[in-house]
């Protein structure tokens, strides 16, 4: 900042004439500066006022028992902490999440792959199966819900169309059993996420050089090795982004769930986030509710952490590790 | 000259934003110093009401208007939010310098919690003249005998159902034991019809059934005890899950009731009665108002009727005793307590009491000298039940606290789902954990 006001005060004096025009390089390095300056302030302070600041707010909150209303004054230590890590239903929330993500990655993945790997061939109504593909992600995740909710009601659409189809047999409820409403809802999941895996896939593969498939092809390699040996490779570093971001994204699902089941029935579709906004918000239990964004956090921090050192060290090498001049 | 004038603006547009956003939640002034208000103060205040949508947007309106012809210093100005809002904004509200004037407030356990803010105004002193004109309805919204709120409307928890079904399944009159009202769904069964309905999803409709249990169970004091200690460790209520362990095993709801939302769509619960799709539901008396925003049928009112919860004959409660509750307001210390509590008593006067009735379908008018205007036979019986009743149980979610009332609810709907235990439910409300 002190550079910046020196830069205001130069600017007449340079006008003038009267003092001798510094350096290039001097120049140049006092523009660096305003421009980091300018640049950089802006998203620090957003993220110093919306994140750190209120993850500082958390932390702090989930040291006592509180209800929200009052001072802070019920200091209880790590109380808040014994309770979540031993609760019954925060371990359900918990493998839920890791099931969502697993079964992103396991089934999400591939479909994605195959589906890009189609469109990204020249073919007829390509624009257009682009376009239906891509269209679920592009709604509020309340509409799919909303939705989805109606269509998958017992005795609703879904489960006519299973009848008029001669498979009356496997209409199931779909989001009253307790033991197949998470699949139910991932399914609903699936259908508005995997456009945006696609269209990350597509670019990536519209960044692999076709002179590569061609050097490959002439060197008489199958379409299948073609795909297997030079596609996937290349493709590497987007799909362990699209990975990233599916775990990211799996441990932090709320909305669909909380607007189709709130969790139910009997937590069967609990995620960490409906559990907190559950016990944070409705049951007024701030200090409780902060404990477990804590939680969250630690975890979803680890796995960034660790996916960064481990799985995307070659992609963001030199992003992340050093400088850029 | 430019980037001057520039920045000038955007300074004058962040010091607007910065005004707009302090004197966006509430403006409370007197600009008359003192509690009192005299006839010559001007007071400003802030009302935060669920009225988001027609016609209670409009009755509100004509009232904050009406009320400002007749008391010209005193402007009011209503700020719609929806419902789920308030549940989550109060605290957040009350923890603020500038909490809202006047607001939603539904009495019970959810109040004394809200009191702990140190925000609510204890209205006792200016409404000793005319609270007794509200009877029995006026002490749900006090705590410790002071009055922290004011109800403007009542509600009972009935049994409303379909005549037109009961007349196709042979069933002549409503039940008044739970023998009949099983003997009923059997009959109703045997003609294809889903006996209840029941919107699980929500929770609250679950409880709405344990809670009656254990009221026929359970004696007034011991119902009284319970909510005020938070404790369900009497013998009483683990009758009252006995009895719905056996009510459920005659499975008298719908498929699959456990993801049915109550109300606000055509799916819910609520819309399946309106629809035809289940013959009864155990509901409030919002009940009416809800089912002609979820069908087609515009004669749906001539087709309901209403029953109360019928008698268990193993019960020490009092067979006549009722669940309810209802809709309120308290006023923060922040607001001219005297012309706050001036507005509430005009709410609850007979013009607009009776306005709410016939305009926005309340069921009950906390002033029950408004009870006349109701027309709807249905809703005149539940009326009826709740005026007669020995006593009124506070809906137990609301009566405790909201986190052991919110665990009962939880605690109960996983019953429902086939995942609970007696021992669950009782003790939900007293170890304070819960989760």
């Amino acid at each position: 900042m002190a550079r910046t006001r020196t830069a205001a005060a130069a600017a007449p004096d340079i006008v003038s004439g009267a003092v001798a025009v510094p350096p290039a390089s001097q120049r140049r390095s006092l523009r660096k500066r305003i421009e980091l300056t300018v640049l950089l302030v802006p998203p620090l302070a957003l993220f110093i006022g919306f994140v750190l600041v209120p993850m500082i707010f958390a932390i702090w909150y989930s040291l006592y028992n509180w209800n929200g209303y009052g001072p802070l004054t019920d200091f209880i230590g790590l109380q808040n902490y014994r309770g979540v890590l031993t609760g019954p239903v925060f371990h359900q929330a918990l493998l839920h999440n890791i099931i969502i993500a697993v079964l992103s990655v396991v089934i999400q993945l591939p479909i994605s792959i195959g589906l890009a790997l189609l469109l990204n061939r020249r073919m007829r109504g390509r624009g257009a199966l682009r376009l239906a593909v891509f269209t679920p992600y592009v709604l509020s995740q309340a509409t799919s819900a909303v939705m989805w909710l109606m269509l998958l009601s017992h005795g609703g659409p879904v489960d006519a169309l299973f009848r008029s189809a001669g498979l009356g047999g496997l209409v199931r409820f779909w989001l009253a059993s307790t033991s197949l409403v998470l699949y139910t809802l991932f399914f609903v999941i699936t259908w508005q996420f995997i456009g945006f895996g696609i269209v990350l896939l597509l670019a990536g593969l519209q960044g692999i050089p076709p002179e590569l498939r061609e050097a490959a092809a002439i060197d008489g390699a199958t379409p299948w090795q073609v795909t297997r040996q030079v596609v996937l490779p290349l493709l590497g570093p987007t799909i362990r982004v699209w990975i990233f971001l599916a775990v990211i994204g799996s441990l932090q699902l709320f909305d669909i769930v909380w607007i189709m089941t709130l969790g139910g029935p009997a937590n069967s579709s609990q995620t960490m986030l409906t559990y907190l906004y559950f016990n944070g918000l409705e049951r007024t239990q701030f200090g409780y509710g902060a404990t477990i964004s804590v939680v969250l956090f630690i975890i979803s921090f680890v796995f960034a952490l660790a996916y960064q050192r481990y799985a995307l060290r070659r992609d963001t090498s030199g992003a992340l590790t050093r400088a850029v001049q | 000259m430019r980037t001057n004038r520039m920045a000038a603006a955007v300074a004058a547009a962040v010091t607007l934003a910065i005004a707009a956003c302090s004197s966006g939640g509430s403006t409370s002034s007197t600009t008359a110093a003192g509690s009192s208000t005299s006839s010559t103060a001007t007071v400003a205040l802030s009302w935060w009401n669920n009225g988001t949508a027609q016609p209670l947007l409009g009755i509100w309106q004509s009232a904050v208007s009406a009320f400002h012809a007749a008391h010209p210093n005193v402007t009011i100005r209503s700020v719609p939010h929806q419902n789920e809002f308030f549940k989550t904004n109060m605290p957040i509200a009350l923890k603020s310098n500038n909490p809202p004037d006047i607001y939603q407030q539904w009495g019970g356990g959810a109040e004394a919690t809200q009191i702990q803010s140190g925000k609510l105004a204890n209205l006792t002193q200016y409404v000793s003249g005319w609270i007794g004109t509200l009877g029995k309805a006026a002490a749900g919204w006090q705590v410790n005998g002071q009055q922290y709120g004011i109800p403007y409307d009542q509600h009972v928890v009935g049994f409303w159902y379909r005549k037109d079904l009961f007349v196709k399944a042979g069933i002549t009159s409503p039940p008044t034991t739970l023998a009949e009202l099983e003997s009923d769904d059997a009959k109703l069964k045997a003609h294809g019809i889903a006996p209840i309905g029941i919107g699980g999803q929500a929770q609250w409709p679950d409880a709405f059934w344990w809670e009656y249990f254990a009221v026929r169970e359970c004696s007034q004091s011991v119902i009284q005890q319970a909510m005020s200690a938070a404790n369900l460790s009497a013998p009483c209520y683990s009758q009252a899950t006995k009895d719905l362990t056996a009510f459920i095993a005659t499975n008298p709801f719908e498929a699959g009731f456990n993801a049915v939302a109550a109300q606000s769509s055509p799916a819910s619960s609520a819309g399946m009665l309106a629809n035809g799709k289940v013959a009864m539901e155990l509901q409030g008396d919002w009940e009416p108002g809800e089912l002609l925003g979820d069908t087609t049928d515009k004669s749906i009112d001539s087709k309901l009727g209403w029953f109360p919860f019928p008698a268990v004959s193993s019960g020490q409660g009092d067979p006549t005793a009722v669940i309810g509750g209802g809709d309120g307001w308290s006023c923060t210390t922040g607001a001219a307590e005297p012309a706050c509590a001036q507005f509430l008593q005009y709410i609850d006067s007979t013009q607009v009491q009776e306005q709410l009735v016939t305009q926005a379908s309340i069921g009950l008018p906390a002033n029950a000298a408004a009870e006349g205007a109701i027309t709807n036979p249905a809703v005149k019986a539940a009326a009826q039940a709740h005026d007669s009743a020995a006593y009124v149980a506070v809906y137990f979610d609301q009566a405790l606290p909201t986190n052991p009332g919110l665990a009962l609810d939880a605690a109960i709907a996983n019953f429902f789902a086939g995942k609970g235990s007696n021992s669950a439910i009782i003790n939900s409300v007293s170890s304070s954990s819960g989760h």
